[in-house]
């Protein structure tokens, strides 16, 4: 059985607006509706979508804090609004916007605080607090108050508040909002040697796409409420029919390059790009090029992400 | 075990306000001899209000504000906390962990409690022994009844003010419940005026209600009003009521994660 099983899961919210003097109008809000996926245990999946696709309403129904209007929900057998309590210990979340830590406590009191949440044995509470502090380079902040801490400092107080229960699941909501270039990278590679180590599942939240393209095999894509892509990081550029560039340098200036296979999208002096089908061979056009005309020099683009899911979000739109 | 370590670190959050805690002080002072010398004009023209004598009357005056903020009649305790928690939606934090949020946030009001009654609980009834000579409790027994009192009444007040803070769960902001709780606390627990004086059914009214419980019944316990079986009584009224709310807060509780939203995304 899957670690995560969803199947047409449905979630509304009623909003009660002003209209007028002493009227109210009801309006009903679709954050989820009909999604349905399955999670096995030691996948990385990057859940992504455009604002208000309804991620983080997924995210707390998965961790039992909102009941769904309607559909089926396990997480690990248990069903997670009726058995919270039992399902947190055994997942651990981590928010951008949000802290899990205490802003009066130094971060080691913190810690020391959650050791007594989750019951987790003396031994294997040292042992972890040892390794995360080190791998997330925290010893020099364990005996600030948290509301000392810079942001990338604090998040990684955070995850390691996390994980000092050894959670088989570990949901993160946009993890890298606000952290410098340095910070993302130590912090990717850290949940990536995480999963390797401990087979910890993760499902990722996020708005940049790099977390995803360093993390995520698999992708699940939402837009108003329901899934609109599962799959592979590549098949996604399948999906979006997407295109890879061949750049031309020519020596001289001249018309637009007119090969089989391929189509100019701009020229500039000596420069033209050429665009041709992501899953179609660079080598053929290379050399037609070649042999046609006078090459300077030749560079492949391959295509960006971020275009393939604008494109998906406008189709779903 | 955790619980201890939650009261622990909140009396030391709250020793932390150390301004505060001075200026709380000053002002219980300057009300409690505000109060005292009307009361010995009220108990003057009438020196057996309510079975009290002028002394119980100035006595429960300087007890009444050394309660004040032990018990956090009017607010100022964990469940602020917790009401801002709902608002801003910091409370699903508190959802994702294993241990349920009524224990948690008691927990840290009972660490409040202990703190504020060491504080200003205390310094107010030094100064009224000093400045008016209040009366002691008449029997270790009346002593150590009020003591155990206190943590009752703390647990009451606490149950009422979560149970106010959880309306922001429906409401968004916990304002208005909280306006109106503290004019219901006010006149029913006995600060402004002691229930003994209320006449007739209202007065049957307020000794029956949970208000009574924060500051009425302790006071009535120091003054050795209560003694022998009815001392056990008074206790056990204390107690269940406590019981009774804190069970009303974890359905409550239970209602308001089932039916209601966490704010934010
Ligand atoms: N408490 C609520 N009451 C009413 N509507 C809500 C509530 N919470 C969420 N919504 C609506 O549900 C939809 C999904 O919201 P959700 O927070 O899940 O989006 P998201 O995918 O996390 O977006 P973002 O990327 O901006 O964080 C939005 O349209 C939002 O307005
Ligand atoms: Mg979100």
């Amino acid at each position: 059985m899957p670690l995560i099983d969803v199947a047409g899961l449905e979630r509304t919210f009623v909003v009660r607006r002003r209209a007028g003097f002493m009227r109210r109008s009801k309006s009903v809000v679709r954050a989820v509706q009909d999604l349905t996926f399955s999670i096995e245990a030691g996948e990385m999946v990057g859940y992504i979508g455009p604002n208000g696709a309804g991620k983080s309403t997924t995210i707390k129904m998965l961790t039992g804090i909102l009941v769904p209007t309607s559909g089926e929900l396990r997480v690990a057998g248990l069903e997670p609004s009726r058995q919270r309590t039992d399902l947190a210990r055994r997942i651990g979340v981590v928010f951008g916007q949000r802290t899990t830590l205490w802003w009066d406590l130094p971060l080691r009191d913190s810690f020391e605080l959650l050791q007594k949440i989750y019951r987790v044995p003396d031994q294997r509470f040292r042992e972890n607090l040892d390794r995360f502090v080190e791998l997330l380079d925290l010893g020099d902040q364990l005996d600030t108050p948290v509301r000392q801490l810079s942001l990338g400092q604090r998040m990684r107080g955070d995850i390691t508040a996390a994980l000092l229960h050894d959670p088989e699941i570990l949901y993160l909501d946009e993890p890298t909002i606000g952290l410098d270039v340095v910070s993302k990278g130590r912090l990717r590679e850290f949940l990536r040697a995480l999963n390797a180590e401990r087979g910890t599942t993760l499902l990722l939240t996020t708005h940049d796409l790099q977390d995803i393209e360093a993390l995520c095999d698999r992708v699940i894509v939402i837009d108003h409420g329901t899934s609109v892509y599962d799959g592979t990081l590549a098949g996604l550029h399948a999906q979006g029919g997407s295109t890879r560039t061949l750049v031309v340098d020519l020596v001289d200036t001249g018309p637009p390059i007119d090969v089989p296979g391929a189509e100019v999208r701009k020229v500039e002096g000596p420069r033209q790009w050429l665009s041709f089908p992501a899953d179609a061979s660079a080598a053929p056009l290379v050399a037609a090029v070649a042999s046609a005309y006078d090459v300077a020099d030749l560079s492949i683009q391959e295509p960006d992400i971020e275009d393939v899911i604008r494109e998906l979000y406008s189709h779903g739109a | 075990m955790l619980h201890v370590a939650v009261a622990r670190r909140a009396f030391r959050r709250y020793s932390t306000y150390r301004a505060a805690t001075v200026a709380g002080i000053f002002t219980n002072s300057v009300f409690g001899i505000i109060y005292s010398f009307a009361y010995l004009a009220l108990w003057r023209q009438n020196p057996d209000a309510g079975g009290y004598d002028a002394a119980d009357a100035v006595t429960y005056v300087w007890l009444g504000q050394a309660l004040l903020m032990t018990v956090a009649l009017w607010g100022g305790g964990t469940t602020d906390d917790l009401a801002e928690r709902i608002r801003n939606g910091d409370v699903a934090i508190d959802l994702y962990r294993p241990v349920g949020l009524v224990g948690w946030y008691l927990a840290g009001d009972l660490g409040r409690a202990l703190y504020h009654f060491l504080t200003r609980g205390l310094a107010p009834t030094v100064i009224g022994i000093v400045l008016f000579d209040i009366s002691l409790p008449p029997s270790p027994t009346a002593a150590l009844g009020f003591l155990l009192s206190i943590p009752l009444a703390v647990t009451v007040s606490f149950a009422l003010r979560f149970l106010v803070a959880s309306t922001a769960f429906w409401l968004l902001d916990a304002t208005g419940a909280r306006i109106l709780s503290g004019a219901l606390a006010l006149f029913f627990s006995g600060m402004a005026l002691p229930l003994v004086l209320f006449p007739g059914w209202l007065g049957t009214l307020a000794e029956a209600l949970p208000f009574s419980a924060m500051i009425q019944v302790p006071n009535d316990i120091w003054l050795g009003r209560h003694t022998g079986l009815e001392l056990g009584s008074a206790l056990a009224f204390q107690a269940g009521w406590a019981l009774a709310l804190l069970a009303t807060c974890g359905l409550v509780l239970r209602l308001a994660t089932r039916k209601v939203v966490v704010q934010g995304g």
